[in-house]
């Protein structure tokens, strides 16, 4: 068989899924028309601003291939116990196991598509993409062709928490996965994705497999969520990012919050050379309640790249944003939120922070907090810091006879811990904990 | 068995504030320096931690015959000198608990670990002790502690790291009758003849619960008079002047 270039995902019209929905077909024709119309961002761009363009050019980038699951060489660190468990590679299911009540639906979406594809129409990718990476929201709807779907029925709890490995292997893959959570009234229920990479191997004719390079691969994850949270239903949802440190990510994300309803994102960024999260959380019914949190500790020459806004369009609405970067090496953060407050949205409590604990002189942290009121009775506060570690806290822990660079890295810790224990939940607690340890013993 | 500082000056930034320090902290006594402010008691302290800020000129610090001098701030830790601080640090995100194991840890050769088991049992016997409530254990370090919590913290850590000379940096100030009675308990449950004590304080107020075995009088970076427990209440009859050489 003769192999043939593979074409760029920038240039090449994506492949259709099969038996799709009409709807469907027509969202992603639309999409790859938006995508080719629409011009890629330019640094006048406020949304942009501090950004890096050049990690924009994705020629290089092709679709991932299909691989068979036994070709990949991985490890997966995720819950202690799950109430289901999804993996894909590459973007296609390779295991799927679930123990769930009754009525709950959790499918890969490509298999949703098919049997829930009326739910599906509903929600996804309803919300504009307003922070900038409307081009490449574009691409990814154009593309996407499987994730994970979970629809959580009235009053339905479940408690363990549900996980989705999306693993990418092949140089120069791209995968398009794309999570869509719905919880009716009163639902709840927490979903973690790991974005993580993977290395292809050929299978030889004994049982090892052989890895071709010891370099990693280049790979590029464009992701979406939607996030749909239902009156009085309280939907968690986390993100680890622990992709090979030559790799990109572009995460986009959308949470619409009805009354008295309470979603939770976190999104934990330990890997890639390139992160960028965009973050939009609408609360849309009285007494919803938003909280958006983030971990990321870039190393070396990592750099993260976060955009939110709180958008309050009903009286009675709470957010509290806490974003934290543990900075080392050469690495760069931009962090640029916006807090908007809808005429009519009174009585809103709305709190952004964003702090930076800078490890080494070398690093560089950016951030752009932002207010727009048009409500009365409104409380909000915003604000950034940057600083590094005192030495009287290094005196204070080295009179101790701890060693000064176990005492910074006792101190980063619990700069880190403070965003985790958010969390409140345990299994979701020590899920982080154990990348992040797992992060800073990488760091000599 | 003691520390011997001898002819110690040391200096910060231009400022020279020790100028001839002579003192020797024998194992199983408690010495107490009193001086006015600005006087270099709390300089003393820090210089004996082995603080980065001060530069010591001339003059040795001797631990059992050790020169503590050339050793880091967490060395001298864990050769037995424990520093009891006027104003302990906050360490956001990180327990108690934690902390004090990471500091027992550190005492253990590399790659052992302390037993959990043991370890918590001896920390709520010594918390027990200083009635300290168990919440305190979970709490980050002495963030949001008041004032009197802290200085507990601190004497619980020196109980838990079981050291060899312990320094107590104004330990006294900002505690109210009842914490000074508790901390001072703490202090003196830890007084065995294996360990060392050096007392820092501006007030006589201390040593009625601490019984000192000798006070020192601190003036302008040196050591300017030395007497038993009955030099303190001297000093909170008849103030510092008396004592303070004429200036020609």
């Amino acid at each position: 068989m003769q192999t043939l270039e593979m074409p760029s995902i920038t240039s090449q019209e994506p492949l259709k899924l099969a038996d799709a929905p009409e709807w469907f077909q027509t969202l992603q024709n639309l999409a790859w028309e938006t995508y080719q119309n629409t011009p890629a961002p330019t640094r006048k761009k406020e949304t942009w601003r501090f950004g890096d363009l050049k990690q924009l050019n994705l020629d290089n980038f092709i679709p991932a291939s299909e691989i068979d699951a036994g070709d990949i060489e991985l490890e997966l660190n995720g819950l202690e116990e799950a109430s289901a468990q999804f993996i894909f590679a590459n973007d296609a299911t390779v295991h799927a196991e679930s123990d769930l009540p009754e009525g709950v639906i959790c499918l890969p979406l490509e298999d949703a598509l098919q049997e829930h594809s009326t739910l599906i129409h509903q929600h996804l990718l309803k919300q504009e993409v307003k922070l900038g990476s409307e081009k490449y929201a574009a691409l990814h709807a154009a593309n996407l062709s499987n994730g994970l779907f979970v629809y959580v029925p009235k009053g339905v709890e479940i408690e363990k928490p549900i996980e989705a490995y999306h693993i990418v292997a092949g140089d120069n893959a791209t995968i398009f996965p794309h999570t869509l959570i719905i919880t009716e009234d009163n639902a709840k229920v927490s979903v973690v994705d790991y974005f993580i990479s993977a290395k292809t191997g050929q299978q030889t004719n004994t049982s090892e497999v052989c890895y071709a390079d010891d370099a990693d691969e280049t790979h590029l994850v464009l992701a979406m969520n939607d996030l749909v949270a239902a009156n009085g239903s309280q939907l968690n949802y986390v993100t680890v990012q622990n992709l090979n440190l030559t790799s990109k990510v572009i995460q986009i994300g959308s949470t619409t919050v009805d009354r008295d309803a309470r979603a939770k994102s976190f999104v934990l960024n330990v890997g890639a050379s390139w992160a960028r999260n965009e973050s939009y959380s609408t609360l849309a019914g009285n007494g919803a309640h938003s909280d958006m949190l983030s971990l990321n500790i870039p190393t070396g020459e990592q750099q993260y790249d976060q955009r939110t806004f709180q958008h309050h369009a009903a009286p009675h609405t709470y957010s509290d944003l806490l974003y934290k970067n543990a900075l080392y090496g050469k690495a760069k953060t931009t962090f640029s939120g916006l807090i908007a407050v809808d005429e009519g949205a009174h009585y809103t409590d709305a709190y952004q922070t964003c702090r930076n604990l800078l490890m080494e002189d070398t690093t560089e942290a950016n951030s752009m907090p932002g207010l727009q009121i048009n409500a009365d009775q409104v409380k909000c506060s915003h604000g950034s810091t940057a600083s590094a570690i005192s030495d009287e806290e290094i005196f204070y822990l080295q009179a101790r006879g701890i060693q000064p660079k176990a005492a910074r890295q006792l101190i980063a810790r619990g700069f880190c811990v403070q965003v985790i224990e958010r969390l409140e939940n345990e299994q979701l607690q020590n899920l982080v904990l154990n990348y992040l340890d797992e992060k800073f013993s990488s760091i000599s | 068995m003691s520390i011997i500082i001898k002819d110690l000056h040391a200096k910060i930034g231009d400022a020279e504030i020790l100028k001839g320090v002579n003192l020797e902290i024998p194992k199983g006594e408690v010495h107490a320096i009193m001086g006015v402010n600005g006087s270099g008691k709390s300089t003393l302290s820090k210089v004996i931690a082995g603080h980065e800020d001060y530069e010591v000129t001339s003059g040795s610090i001797e631990m059992d015959g050790q020169d503590i001098l050339e050793m880091d701030v967490d060395e001298r830790s864990r050769e037995g000198v424990f520093l009891a601080f006027q104003y302990p640090m906050e360490i956001p995100g990180v327990s108690n608990a934690n902390f004090i194991r990471a500091a027992l840890n550190a005492r253990l050769p590399e790659g052992e670990e302390l037993d959990a088991v043991a370890y918590y049992k001896n920390l709520y016997s010594k918390m027990d002790g200083l009635e300290m409530d168990r919440k305190f254990t979970a709490r980050a370090v002495n963030e949001g502690f008041s004032g009197g919590e802290k200085k507990r913290n601190e004497i619980l850590q020196m109980a838990m790291l079981e050291p060899k000379y312990c320094i107590l940096d104004e330990t006294d100030s900002g505690l109210d009758i009842d914490a000074l009675k508790i901390v001072s308990r703490g202090v003196n449950s830890l007084r065995t003849e294996d360990r060392g004590f050096l007392i820092i304080t501006h007030y006589q107020r201390l040593l009625n619960y601490i019984k000192p075995d000798v006070v020192h009088v601190m003036y302008d970076g040196q050591i300017i008079k030395s007497g038993g427990p009955e030099l303190a209440l001297e000093l909170e009859e008849q103030g510092y002047d008396h004592l303070i050489p004429a200036t020609a």
